[in-house]
């Protein structure tokens, strides 16, 4: 699996996704790529938006970031089918450059939330979530101030409708109620999938939950996901 | 020639603006009961190099539309083209 970890200056989980994805999940074709480059480069399989604070936040999260000379050719890639992975500050970025519906504002408690929730699994029918079951609880960190997903009415409406929310705050029993969403995201949503199905955005770090003595490996499933899907259509090509 | 050009953007009323509300329970609490709501938004000031104050304001719009705001949370409005950095305007003031 090819994998290239976008840049941004600010970023700060970029070398948590490369270790991830390079070490624990034994994938060597794994570089960097600074933000000011202009290409991705050639037969990329996988490109993963980083957490972080791009460009400190200024504006608005991941506005700027959007704009930045790399996201010319990742925007192309995504459009051209190709899988795109963005945790946490890389979900706002997604959303600024308008390639997952909707958006992320400020907690509604005002606060940086920081600890780990459990999320209820709504797709295992994705590239990214094959190694997971529907209905399924997982255990991984958040840490962010903006993670509050809103988008209109009819947005809401039409994600719920195509099944396009992967993940949803819940409690450990995978219950999906109030208590249970730390940002005030509406319908307590954690992540979203494009309706192509190879955009897909979060704002927990499952980069962070991929090795047990990191208190969870949970995380780890969505890149096994990855893998899986990648080595099954390699075989086939 | 150069153009002050001033820029609001504010949340669209839809949208939660939980800054706005701490300030509007702060103020509640400090006796301001005639305030009914408060909400946060953002002002800018771009200095603009154009032929005329119209020229300045499109380019404020295009560069609004672009980036400065979002349309999923947010609406904009150029509130004063100026050939001075200052945003109190000139009309007789009414309070």
């Amino acid at each position: 699996m090819r994998t290239r970890v976008i840049v941004f200056p600010g970023s700060n989980c970029d070398h948590d996704a490369m270790h991830a994805v390079k070490n624990v999940l034994g994938q060597p074709d794994t570089e960097f790529v600074w933000h000011k480059e202009e290409s991705i480069g050639k037969d990329v399989d996988l490109v993963i938006l980083p957490g972080g604070f791009s460009y400190g936040d200024y504006l608005r999260t991941g506005a700027i970031a959007r704009f930045s000379p790399v996201m010319k050719d990742v925007i192309r890639f995504a459009k051209d089918g190709g899988t795109v992975l963005g945790i946490c500050n890389g979900f706002q970025v997604l959303c600024e450059s308008e390639l997952l519906p909707g958006v992320l504002i400020r907690n509604e408690s005002l606060k940086f939330a920081c600890k780990e929730v459990y999320l209820k699994v709504e797709r295992d029918n994705t590239r990214f979530t094959s190694e997971l079951e529907r209905g399924e609880v997982i255990r991984i960190p958040i840490a962010h101030g903006e993670g509050n997903y809103i988008a209109d009415a009819d947005v809401l409406a039409d994600l719920e409708a195509n099944d396009q929310v992967v993940f949803r705050y819940s409690t450990a029993h995978g219950e999906v109620v109030r208590e249970a969403n730390p940002n005030g995201s509406l319908n307590n949503i954690a992540g979203i999938i494009n309706k192509e199905g190879n955009v897909m955005g979060l704002m927990p770090h499952p980069e962070r939950a991929c090795e047990h003595i990191l208190g969870s490996a949970d995380g780890l499933k969505i890149f096994e996901s990855l893998r899986e899907y990648f080595t099954v259509t390699e075989t086939v090509a | 020639m150069k153009y002050y050009v001033y820029i609001a953007i504010e949340r669209k009323e839809a949208i939660l603006d939980p800054q706005g509300k701490a300030i509007e329970h702060a103020l509640d609490s400090l006796g301001f009961k005639e305030i009914e709501n408060t909400r946060v938004g953002k002002l800018m000031r771009l200095t603009i190099n154009a032929g005329s104050p119209e020229a300045a304001r499109e380019i404020a719009e295009s560069a609004s539309a672009k980036l400065l705001a979002n349309p999923i949370m947010e609406t904009f409005s150029v509130i004063r083209v100026s050939e001075t950095p200052v945003l109190s305007t000139v009309e007789p003031e009414i309070a």
